[in-house]
């Protein structure tokens, strides 16, 4: 069975936001929108996006860490705001496990947004209908496009190819490897949500120099007569001692 | 199983309507990324990367994606305007006119100033990208008074660069971070080559190369650096000495390419009473004069242990000694100095000043070293270099650096960029594998040909400027002054106050102005520079000063025009705003004469095709200038019989020549009658479609053998001049050692036979034209008393913003819709600041009133806040209580334009060498807001009204392409 | 969690409602058993039930305000298999209907014998529906309490606590309501629906401070390090990635200071528990109509507040990664 999926790389993710704004712009004129803003020219701007990024720092100066973090539907195996929903409009794909909502069925009563525990939905404040990422439902399956262009808007957009997108029940994979090779983990394990979506963790590259890598035979300082050579003329064991 | 959904999200949309996608070049920033508009029945559906365009490979960033939002902005503007009569400047009350008006009042103005005094116009340009043709309007118009943003941006890192190995970061040079294995990023935020350098580091990362940043503040890229090293601001050049020092002591150096590929070995004239002091001896006078670095200065051979030209064949020089020629002379190799320059300047000593400690300077210096020398690559790619020599391969040091204007916007900034480039010299990386690479068309020689006049005399009226308004000086001879030594250009670039002022000093221009110092102007007409804003330093001040009238009751800048496609802080105050169009309305060009996109691998330029048409009125500042330019029948724009030579603009890119006949023209693609001809060649009328069909780029991959040591590379340098991007094929040696600084000093100290500076400037060339990099504290602290001002403030770029521009986006402004003072806990609660709060920031010129965020990403001696992310009340068409200018702020309140000189005048807040701004040397200090302030930034400024022809806006927005065509 | 005005209203309004019903139907029950002495006219049961109808219509009501499309609420009825709110969205229109017909069936006096339980005892029209509507009404309970326990993350709300406080505040102020009415058009029962009422919301006030207690000692399960799977114990949110607000940081925030819901915590322990069983206390035995009156309003007003805190003081861990938004 296949469970399509995002896998998000913190160890290359730069906090662009190109994910971000690529989502809200595939979205807002796509199946999904549109993705309406409030007070888009006033005071405390506010708007539907189905993708995140926001910004941690972990640690104390000097040993900090600042970490970009995206969010979207993590497309849940076991999606808590699925059942929940009165109406049925959410609901999981069978065939590839995404999790959509249904805007003509919605009601807007925000339960499934209760019940989600990543803070994924929003509700669209001028359809007043609830949104969440569609995995981009509308380019994956979009034969007119290219093979290669059957991705998701924010992981064609990311720069650093920090968003890898695929079947996570298929072993083969390349989001499956990833996940494998990567200790890729998923969020809030402890609620059994089994999210679809996984995080891949920051990996630290250190040196290492070895003393002895600081000086050596060919030295260019010796070309310029510095680190000389003692004089063959100074006293050595030579001039005392005969085994 | 639910029931089948009503809604089926993967119906098309709206069956049967029009799509189609157009290519064009992004202008979202100054990356120029390929992007591909898909229009829905003619309007912005989606844009996203071009996956064929060599620069973004098919990304996009946050501002890229979101240009639906700038292109259906309220804030554009679609109209001419003309201030109200009676109005004040900066009110912002404007009546609409017609193009016809605007360009009959620019006419006569124009004509007028330029029959008479042409100095009197004043063209500055912003963050565009559009030099070569608004160098040339101004050329051909007669005035001096030209610049684009560079002085204000990051001069100091071109010229800092350029002037050492005839290339640079920034749009000419980067790392090739494909093949290096270190990579050391130093002051940089996003920069401008932001898509590419993000698909860069990510997969530098990927294959495990080791990530090291070095800058006060953790954000962005520094974020996923595998090392942070947080650097007190303005210190770097005092790490990059000390980096110097350990790995010249240890022998962590390529000595082999330092003795063939740089000055290193040359033999220097160490006679103190000689007045040839300080300069390379010389063996002959060289065959031919030219801006190039003839091959007549000395090696000491080590095997004949006696003087030989540079490169002679089998000798090898020693770099370390002291030696005397035969006619008594004592002479140094360059290389004997720089070590004798960095004894003193050790990792302990580095690290009181930087903050860092030694053992991590160390640590890195030996890393550096380490990595350079052994873990070498080696390309089979054989090349021949200048002298003859073949080579086998091409051989990298896969270190590599990229620094930007956490280095540059110093007053120390140039030779903390000298050192920089010396150390990557010192580490053999200097366009190799894994090192540092150039970009057509760098390298070029050291300085590069181009100069200015060097006398007021070739301003003349009704003539052309008899030189460029920019250049690289290369001696005192070369400055643009008058006979007293006095500035020529109304911002004093290329004067002895600012001698290598290459990219001139924008930020100087209206106090320049409004002073009259070194003369009052006319017409200050800005194009794309939001210089009442956040471009200026001093900003309530400049303010004043765009609306203050003399004793006459005429306004000391007396017009003022404005081109800029939004209602930003700076139209308001302009007497004559014109609409520009966006950058999805207009043809544009990315030229090999200006600022080309190119690649390691070569020359790369670009075009911009329209893929809307215009809204309402707005006009492409190119074509204002090409009519305005007819009217005024500038000679190159206009046949001998006094007509219009070029219809418009595309027609003026694909039939303009530097030279009649010269086949240079704007665009280096597809020339020649059936565009068989690349780089030059004569007009081809079908130039644009062979762009357009080729994803608006033109690009030429060089031979692998021209790509590398392109400096010293006999068949680049020899390919290159054949294409004439440049005059000469001649080595480009490493300038460790510059005599270009030491020809200021000699004459600062009164020897040799070039003009001498005045006498209240001698004492400053002398202590800023030293040969070598030194460390001193930047000129702002040293002025500034630290124990009231402990703080430095800097700024940075946010990924998701272009300076002011984005605050109209209804997208990119919900991510930054205001900004904060970033502060380390542990400062801010000494302060007595909690995280959130309101509180102040005040330097010695100025202050604001801000929110407090605690950060633990930050060293403790630093604050810090996005750039240009507070707005004035009213302008980009926001409410006057919109987060930006209610709750964000501008850092550039507390920046000052001026100093004091220490002798009781005034001097620029720049570089003393290059003229760039030093909006990084501010001093500042904290305290609480008072719990009775109002919960709002300080200062504000009175709401502007919306200008005629801007949009409405709208509470709510749910836009939807072609939703105007749904049933 | 944001209290939402609707919400609170809805769930106040329909337990007092059902509580009503039950209490008119234990009334009956009672009266018939012989152990009360049967109201003097059928209008108790019948202006009751139109009590009860109102109620359950004004929640209902101010639910529609809660939607964002009540156009469509219809729709809401078809996940009865898996949801509680959709369960819930069929119940109180089931029981509603029921109390119209046990209103209908008293008013009508239509009381035809259905059987005769071998006690004797004469099952009429009336009982059956008023048994049915006790079960709703039960039912209700379960569904509008388990829309908020069945959320395990919601660890404020998951616990059978809410199911018993839901079920003995809708009862408790449902019977004070009662005693309020019969002191009105029943005096005679009054002393013994207020007796109950009594119980009951001494009851709620032991099930209600026995879940602040539980709650208090909650430690959220979701920490900054499972919300990120980064093992740190210092982490702070720098950015939200936004500034302007969203529904995020607006639907699961109070936006209250903590004051504030610590004193709306006093305000409901008086007003939901401790004032209207002194007044029940007071005005019970008498029968004083206006004494039993306002203990039913200031209950209710104190159950608006409790209903408040109860979604005030839940804890969503979305809230992790919306903290800084200013
Ligand atoms: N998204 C976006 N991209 C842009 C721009 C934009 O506005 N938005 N602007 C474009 C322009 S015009 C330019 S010039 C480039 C500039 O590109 P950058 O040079 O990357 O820009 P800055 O934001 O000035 O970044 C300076 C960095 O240096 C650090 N810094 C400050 N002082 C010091 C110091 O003394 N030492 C060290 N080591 N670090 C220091 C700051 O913390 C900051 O991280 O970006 C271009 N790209
Ligand atoms: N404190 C502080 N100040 C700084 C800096 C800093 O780091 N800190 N950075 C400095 C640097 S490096 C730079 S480069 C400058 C940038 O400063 P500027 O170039 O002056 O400022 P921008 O905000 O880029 O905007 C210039 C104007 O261009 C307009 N514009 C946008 N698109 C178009 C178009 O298509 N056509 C026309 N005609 N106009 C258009 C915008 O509306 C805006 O008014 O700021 C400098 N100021
Ligand atoms: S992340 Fe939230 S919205 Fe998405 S499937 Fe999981 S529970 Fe549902
Ligand atoms: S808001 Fe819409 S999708 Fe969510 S639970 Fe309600 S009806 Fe279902
Ligand atoms: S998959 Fe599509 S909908 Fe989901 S976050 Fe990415 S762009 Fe947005
Ligand atoms: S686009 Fe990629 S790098 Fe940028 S914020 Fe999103 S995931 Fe991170
Ligand atoms: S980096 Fe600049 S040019 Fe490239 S997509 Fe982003 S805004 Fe456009
Ligand atoms: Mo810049």
């Amino acid at each position: 069975m296949t469970q399509l999926a995002l896998v998000i790389d913190l160890n290359v993710c730069v906090g662009c936001h190109a994910c971000v704004t690529s989502c809200k712009e595939w979205n807002t004129s796509g199946s999904a929108g549109p993705l309406a803003d409030t007070m888009p020219y006033g005071k405390d701007p506010s708007g539907a996006f189905f993708n995140r990024v926001q910004t941690f720092e972990v640690g104390e100066f000097p040993d900090t860490q600042t970490v970009h973090f995206p969010k979207s539907c993590l497309h849940c195996e076991d999606p808590p705001c699925v059942p929940v929903c009165p109406t049925g409009a959410s609901y999981k794909r069978k065939e590839d496990g995404i999790v959509l909502v249904d805007y003509d069925k919605c009601i807007g009563c925000k339960y499934c947004s209760w019940a989600c525990p990543y803070g994924a939905r929003e509700l669209d404040p001028v359809r007043k209908v609830m949104t969440k990422c569609t995995l981009c439902v509308d380019r994956i399956y979009d034969r007119t496009r290219p093979e290669a262009e059957r991705k998701p808007a924010c992981v064609l957009a990311c720069p650093t190819s920090a968003r890898l997108f695929g079947d996570i029940h298929d072993p083969q994979s390349q989001v499956s490897q990833a996940i494998r090779d990567n200790a890729g983990y998923a969020l809030m394990p402890e609620w059994g949500t089994h999210p679809a979506n996984h995080y891949l963790p920051r990996r630290r590259t250190s040196a290492r120099i070895h003393e002895d890598e600081l000086t050596r035979a060919d030295n260019p300082l010796k070309v310029d007569g510095l680190l000389p050579r003692p004089p063959k003329s100074d006293p050595s064991l030579d001039d005392v001692m005969s085994w | 199983m639910p029931p089948p959904p009503l809604h089926d999200p993967l119906a098309p949309p709206l069956p049967g309507a029009g799509t189609a996608i157009r290519n064009t070049t992004c202008y979202m920033c100054a990356c120029r990324c390929g992007i591909r508009v898909h229009l829905a029945d003619g309007e912005v559906r989606y844009i996203d990367g071009n996956p064929d365009h060599p620069l973004n490979k098919g990304v996009i960033c946050a501002k890229g994606s979101s240009g639906i939002m700038k292109q259906y902005s309220p804030a554009r503007l679609t109209r001419p305007l003309k201030r109200k009569p009676g109005a004040e400047r900066g009110a912002g009350e404007f009546e609409a006119i017609s193009w016809d008006e605007a360009f009959a009042l620019l006419e006569e103005r124009l004509a007028r100033i330029r029959s008479t005094d042409p100095r009197r116009f004043a063209l500055f340009t912003g963050r565009d990208q559009m030099q070569a043709l608004t160098g040339l309007f101004a050329r051909q118009f007669g005035t001096p008074n030209y610049a684009a943003h560079g002085g204000f941006c990051s001069v100091n890192m071109a010229a800092g660069m350029i002037y050492t190995i005839g290339g640079s970061f920034w749009e000419f040079g980067g790392p090739d971070l494909e093949r290096a294995k270190l990579f050391v990023m130093i002051g940089t935020a996003e920069d401008h080559h932001s898509n590419p350098l993000k698909i860069a580091i990510a997969k530098f990362k990927r294959d495990g190369g080791r990530f090291v940043s070095i800058n006060p503040v953790r954000t962005g890229y520094s974020a996923i650096a595998d090392e942070w090293m947080p650097i007190r601001p303005g210190t770097d050049g005092a790490l990059l000495l000390a980096l110097i020092h350990e790995l010249v002591a240890l022998g962590l150096y390529d000595r082999d390419f330092l003795v063939r590929y740089t000055n290193a070995g040359q033999l220097v004239n160490t006679d103190e009473r000689n007045d040839e002091f300080g300069m390379f001896v010389r063996t002959e006078v060289p065959k031919e004069e030219g801006c190039f670095d003839p091959q007549n200065k000395l090696w000491w051979d080590r095997a004949t242990n006696r003087p030989v030209v540079t490169h002679a064949e089998g000798a090898d020089p020693f770099l370390l000694g002291e030696f005397r020629l035969s006619d008594g002379t004592a002479v140094k190799p360059a290389f004997q100095l720089l070590k004798e320059r960095v004894d003193a300047y050790t990792p302990e000593w580095a690290a009181g000043v930087t903050g860092i400690p030694a053992d991590a300077i160390r640590r890195l210096a030996h890393e550096m070293g380490v990595t350079a020398r052994d873990q070498k690559i080696e390309l089979p790619i054989a090349w021949t270099d200048i002298w003859g020599r073949e080579h086998e391969t091409v051989t990298g040091n896969p270190v590599a650096f990229h620094a930007m204007r956490g280095l540059a916007a110093h007053s120390n900034g140039f030779h903390t960029i000298r050192a920089l480039a010396i150390l990557m010299t010192l580490l053999g990386t200097i366009d190799r594998p894994g090192g540092f690479r150039h970009k057509a068309p760098f390298p070029r020689p050291i300085p590069p040909c181009a100069k200015t006049p060097n006398t007021p005399l070739a301003i003349k009226p009704d003539h052309p400027l008899d030189g460029l308004a920019l250049g690289w000086p290369a001696e005192p001879d070369d400055l643009f002054v008058d006979e007293n030594g006095a500035p020529v250009r109304i911002d004093k670039a290329f004067s002895w106050e600012y001698p290598l002022a290459v990219h001139g000093m924008m930020h100087d221009v209206v106090t320049n102005a409004w002073r009259g110092d070194p003369y009052p102007i006319d017409t200050l007409l800005l194009f794309m520079a939001n210089m009442a804003w956040n471009s200026t330093m001093n900003t309530v001040e400049v303010r004043k000063m765009l609306n203050d009238r003399g004793d006459d009751g005429e306004y000391k800048i007396p017009f003022l025009v404005v081109c800029d496609a939004f209602q930003s802080e700076t139209t308001a105050f302009a007497d004559l705003v014109l609409p520009d169009t966006t950058y999805l309305e207009r043809h544009d060009v990315m030229s090999m004469l200006d600022r080309p996109i190119s690649e390691f691998e070569g020359p790369v330029d670009s075009v911009r095709i329209p893929v809307v048409p215009p809204t309402g009125e707005c006009k492409p500042f190119q074509e204002v200038l090409i009519e305005l330019a007819g009217r005024l029948k500038l000679p190159a724009f206009v046949r001998p019989d006094g007509t219009r030579r070029f219809r418009d603009y595309p027609d003026f890119i694909v039939n303009y020549e530097t030279e009649p006949g010269s086949g240079i023209g704007f665009l280096s693609g597809w020339r020649g009658k059936g565009g068989e001809k690349f780089m030059r060649g004569e007009p081809n009328p079908r130039q644009w479609e062979m762009y357009a069909q080729n994803n608006c780029i033109f690009q030429y991959r060089l031979p692998p053998s021209y790509q590398y040591m392109r400096n010293w590379n006999k068949g680049y340098l020899e390919w290159s001049q054949r294409n004439r991007i440049q005059r000469y094929a001649e080595p480009i040696l490493v300038h460790l050692y510059s005599e270009v600084l030491q020809k200021f000093r000699l004459a600062a100290r009164g020897k040799g036979m070039s003009r001498k500076p005045p006498a209240h400037l001698a004492a400053r060339i002398d202590t800023f034209f030293d040969p070598l990099p030194f460390y001193y504290e930047p000129l702002e602290a040293q002025r500034t008393d630290r124990t009231r001002y402990p703080l430095a403030a800097v700024t940075q770029r946010p990924m998701a913003m272009y300076h002011s521009w984005d605050s109209q986006n209804a997208w990119l402004r919900q991510i930054h819709a205001h900004n904060h003072l970033y502060v380390n806990p542990k400062v801010a609660r000494a302060a007595g600041i909690e995280d959130g709060a309101w509180m102040w920031v005040e330097s010695p010129w100025g202050k604001v009133r801000c929110i407090c965020k605690h950060s633990e990403a930050v060293e403790p001696g630093t604050v810090w806040t996005w750039n240009a992310i507070g707005k004035a009340d009213g302008a980009w068409r926001l409410a006057p209580d919109a987060n930006e200018s209610e709750l964000g702020f501008l850092l550039n309140h507390l920046i000052s334009d001026e100093l004091p000189d220490g002798a009781g005048g005034r001097i620029s807040n720049s570089d003393p060498i290059t003229g760039q701004a030093a909006w990084y040397d501010v001093r500042v200090r904290i305290y609480p807001a008072a719990a009775d302030e109002p919960r709002e930034t300080w200062p504000r400024f009175a709401a502007v009204p919306a200008a005629p022809g801007t949009g409405s806006t709208p509470r709510l927005l749910a836009y939807f392409a072609r939703r105007k065509a749904r049933p | 969690m944001r209290p939402d005005y609707s919400v609170l209203l809805l769930t106040t309004l329909i337990g007092a409602g059902q509580g009503l019903f039950l209490a008119l139907f234990t009334v009956q029950l009672f009266a018939l058993a012989g152990q009360l002495p049967a109201p003097g006219s059928h209008a108790f049961y019948v202006h009751g039930s139109l009590l009860v109808l109102a109620l359950l219509a004004g929640g209902l009501v101010a639910s529609f305000f809660h939607l964002g499309r009540p156009e469509r609420a219809w729709r809401a009825a078809a996940m009865w298999r898996t949801s509680w709110l959709s369960r819930e969205v069929i119940v109180l229109p089931a029981l509603m209907g029921t109390v119209l017909l046990f209103g209908a069936a008293h008013l009508a006096g239509f009381r035809p014998t259905l059987f005769t339980l071998p006690s004797g005892l004469a099952i009429d029209s009336t009982l059956v529906l008023g048994t049915l509507g006790a079960m709703l009404a039960f039912a209700l309970f379960l569904c509008t309490a388990m829309i908020y326990a069945c959320l395990p993350f919601l660890r404020e709300w998951s616990s059978p606590l809410t199911v018993a406080n839901f079920t003995l505040l809708g009862g408790a102020s449902g019977f004070t309501l009662a005693a309020a009415f019969s002191a009105w058009a029943a005096p005679e029962a009054t002393r013994y629906i207020a007796g109950w009422a009594f119980a009951l919301t001494l009851l709620a006030a032991v099930s209600r401070v026995a879940t602040l207690l539980r709650n208090a000692r909650l430690r959220p399960r979701s920490t900054p390090q499972t919300a990120l799977g980064i093992k740190h114990p210092r982490i702070v949110q720098r950015s939200a990635g936004f500034l302007g607000g969203s529904f995020n940081t607006r639907e699961f925030f109070h936006g209250s200071p903590e004051r504030r819901v610590s004193a709306v915590r006093s305000a409901f322990l008086l007003l939901a528990f401790a004032a209207p069983l002194a007044l029940l206390a007071l005005g019970g035995p008498r029968g004083a109509a206006p004494v039993l009156t306002a203990a039913f309003l200031v209950q209710f007003a104190g159950l608006v507040a409790e209903r408040w805190h109860f979604f005030a003081q839940a804890r969503h861990p979305q809230n992790l990664y919306y903290q800084d938004t200013r």
